[in-house]
């Protein structure tokens, strides 16, 4: 369990696959080429701003559409490793944390109204809270299911050696 | 409590009594991936080591989405694809076949009961036939070529009820329209939803097809339908095992809602949101630079009938390029064979062969700035179809017909 700190980058609802890597990327394997590319539908300036470890803060439905894995993909190959939204996507959400590419946290409406694009935050995951670093301020997260978290620290499902079924 | 068609099928196939929320294993009947997710898949596959697949039969390969391929990345993943098929004796249905999904149906994989699996999220289509089945991610694919199982979370169930005397022109996509409109983008997020009601009984195959496949633009894990003599009837005499799943009357339902269509006009999803819905009459006069009817949603021969109906002896307005893509192979050969081929070219639109064609913006009708395209596709986001700055409007066949003849969207009723 870790403590993540980084600048948010704050999009609204319904941020669909399309607009975080449009289809005619799916060719690409390459993270690299997938990054140049990452959220092109709704900002293409996402990939110069970026740094790693920068959080996504969303609203409702964050992921909808395709199953696409390079969605998450082009995300983390961009720095993004944490994504807080009011709601995600289904199978967003399991791409998500079947690659280890990004842990999916889910937020109230208060805190996405009481953080700006552009904030320094402070996920600590041992203590289920986020710090906002630049205007002040601390919440309490949700708890994450156990095997969602236990699947994202071991790498990935391909990694994972879950410990019952 | 009664169990919903659900609960009974993944209780059945995960041998054990299970309500929504419990977590099961259960065995996967079929997994398909198409050129779009497949070679992720591959790669994960190897990654992990995997030497032999859980049942090279049970596993389904389609080229769809960019098919033929245009560049020499694509060949190359459409080639890796191949390559693994042969390794590992799965059966691949090269460039021409058609759309992942309708193949699954068209060829008999699709059976009342079972548990399939597909790397795309409109795999919730199947559910028409009265299967579970539901979109996954490529390395979660990876997993199950290796073992043959996925541990699900039994999903609550939404019951719609589709009730009234339905307008004569009444198609699948108006109704499905009209419910994501009414129930929003994330209204069925991780749920099932359970189709009943007299319209539903009265509908086509291709019709229940295409509300199923739009479940997901709802958040939707799976749409499914009781399967009926129709169901019956599509599938043909030689159904092997099937189970015939019905809900319990005293089934316990997350919601249930009762939708009327008597009074509904034809419907139409603005962009950039599938949710962003309204009526045919609200959007009339907008001017369109393209039409394209085809998809897995709307890509069926009682579409490109319903479309030619409106196109026979009619010509596409100048300036408005039209593009029909049959769904699959077997369609298309119908289609020339009722002479539906000749009505598009005659009217001067474009036919090409089957595949995803501009849905998912990988190859063919690619939209520039600024341009304007209805289409029978399911999704209208920004960057879909090519540039973010175009702007798709989303609609039945009949819809899409009309508006190509004046180069405007129209209330299809004109022509009928």
């Amino acid at each position: 369990m870790k403590v993540f700190r980084g600048r948010v980058h704050k999009f609204g609802d319904d941020i669909d696959t399309d607009v975080i890597i449009p289809g005619k990327y799916l060719k690409e394997f390459d993270p690299k080429e997938l990054a140049k590319h990452a959220m092109e539908g709704v900002d293409p300036e996402f990939p110069r701003k970026v740094g790693v470890g920068d959080f996504i803060l969303a609203g409702e439905n964050f992921g909808c559409g395709s199953s696409r894995e390079h969605a998450p993909m082009a995300l983390h190959a961009a720095g993004i490793r944490i994504v807080l939204a009011k709601s995600f996507a289904r199978i967003f959400y399991r791409n998500s944390i079947n690659g280890a590419y990004l842990l999916p946290i889910e937020i109230d409406d208060d805190i996405y109204n009481s953080i700006s694009d552009g904030d320094e935050v402070e996920l600590d995951l041992n203590k289920m809270t986020l710090r906002n670093l630049t205007s002040g301020g601390e919440f309490a997260l949700k708890e994450i299911p156990e095997i969602v978290v236990e699947i994202f620290e071991a790498g990935g499902i391909l990694k994972w050696k879950p410990k019952k079924l | 409590m009664g169990k919903t068609i659900v609960e009974k099928i993944l209780g059945k196939l995960s041998g054990k009594d299970v309500s929504a929320g419990d977590l099961v294993v259960a065995p996967i009947d079929y997994a398909m991936a198409h050129d779009g997710t497949a070679p992720l898949a591959i790669k994960a596959f190897m990654e992990m080591g995997g030497e032999r697949v859980w049942n090279p039969s049970r596993i389904i390969f389609i080229i769809d989405h960019v098919s033929p391929s245009t560049s020499i990345g694509t060949s190359n993943l459409h080639k890796l694809m191949r390559d693994f098929a042969r390794k590992h004796g799965i059966k691949l249905y090269d460039v021409g076949s058609g759309i992942c999904h309708q193949i699954m149906v068209e060829d008999g994989y699709v059976k009342p009961g079972y548990i399939i699996l597909g790397a795309d999220s409109h795999t919730c289509t199947y559910g028409a036939l009265g299967a579970f089945s539901t979109g996954i991610g490529s390395t979660e694919m990876a997993s199950v070529f290796l073992s043959g199982k996925l541990w699900f979370k039994v999903p609550e169930t939404i019951k719609i009820t589709i009730m009234d005397e339905p307008p004569s022109w009444i198609m699948g996509k108006d109704i499905i329209l009209n419910i994501i409109g009414a129930l929003g983008s994330d209204g069925a997020t991780y749920k099932a939803i359970e189709f009943d009601g007299s319209v539903i009984k009265k509908l086509s195959i291709s019709d229940r097809l295409t509300i199923c496949n739009m479940v997901v633009e709802m958040g939707a894990k799976a749409g499914i339908i009781k399967p009926d003599e129709k169901t019956k009837s599509f599938l043909g005499d030689n159904l092997g095992r099937i189970d015939i799943v019905e809900p319990d009357k005293d089934a316990e339902y997350a919601d249930e809602y009762l939708v009327g269509v008597s009074g509904l006009e034809p419907q139409v999803a603005k962009p950039s949101k599938v949710d962003d819905v309204t009526s045919v009459t609200e959007v009339e006069g907008i001017e369109i630079d393209q039409v394209f009817i085809g998809s897995c949603t709307n890509g069926r021969i009682e579409d490109l009938r319903a479309a030619a109906r409106i196109l026979k002896g009619r010509k596409v307005k100048d300036g408005v390029r039209l593009l029909v893509i049959p769904a699959s192979r077997k369609i298309y050969l119908k289609a020339l064979n009722e002479d539906l081929i000749k009505v598009f070219l005659e009217a001067g639109g474009a036919v090409y062969s089957p595949g995803c064609g501009p849905c998912m913006g990988g190859h063919i009708g690619i939209l520039g700035d600024d341009e304007i395209c209805i289409s029978t596709s399911n999704r209208n986001f920004a960057g879909r179809m090519g540039s973010p700055k175009a702007k798709i409007y989303l609609a039945s066949p009949l819809t899409a017909a009309a508006s190509a003849i004046t180069g405007k969207i129209t209330d299809p009723r004109r022509f009928l």
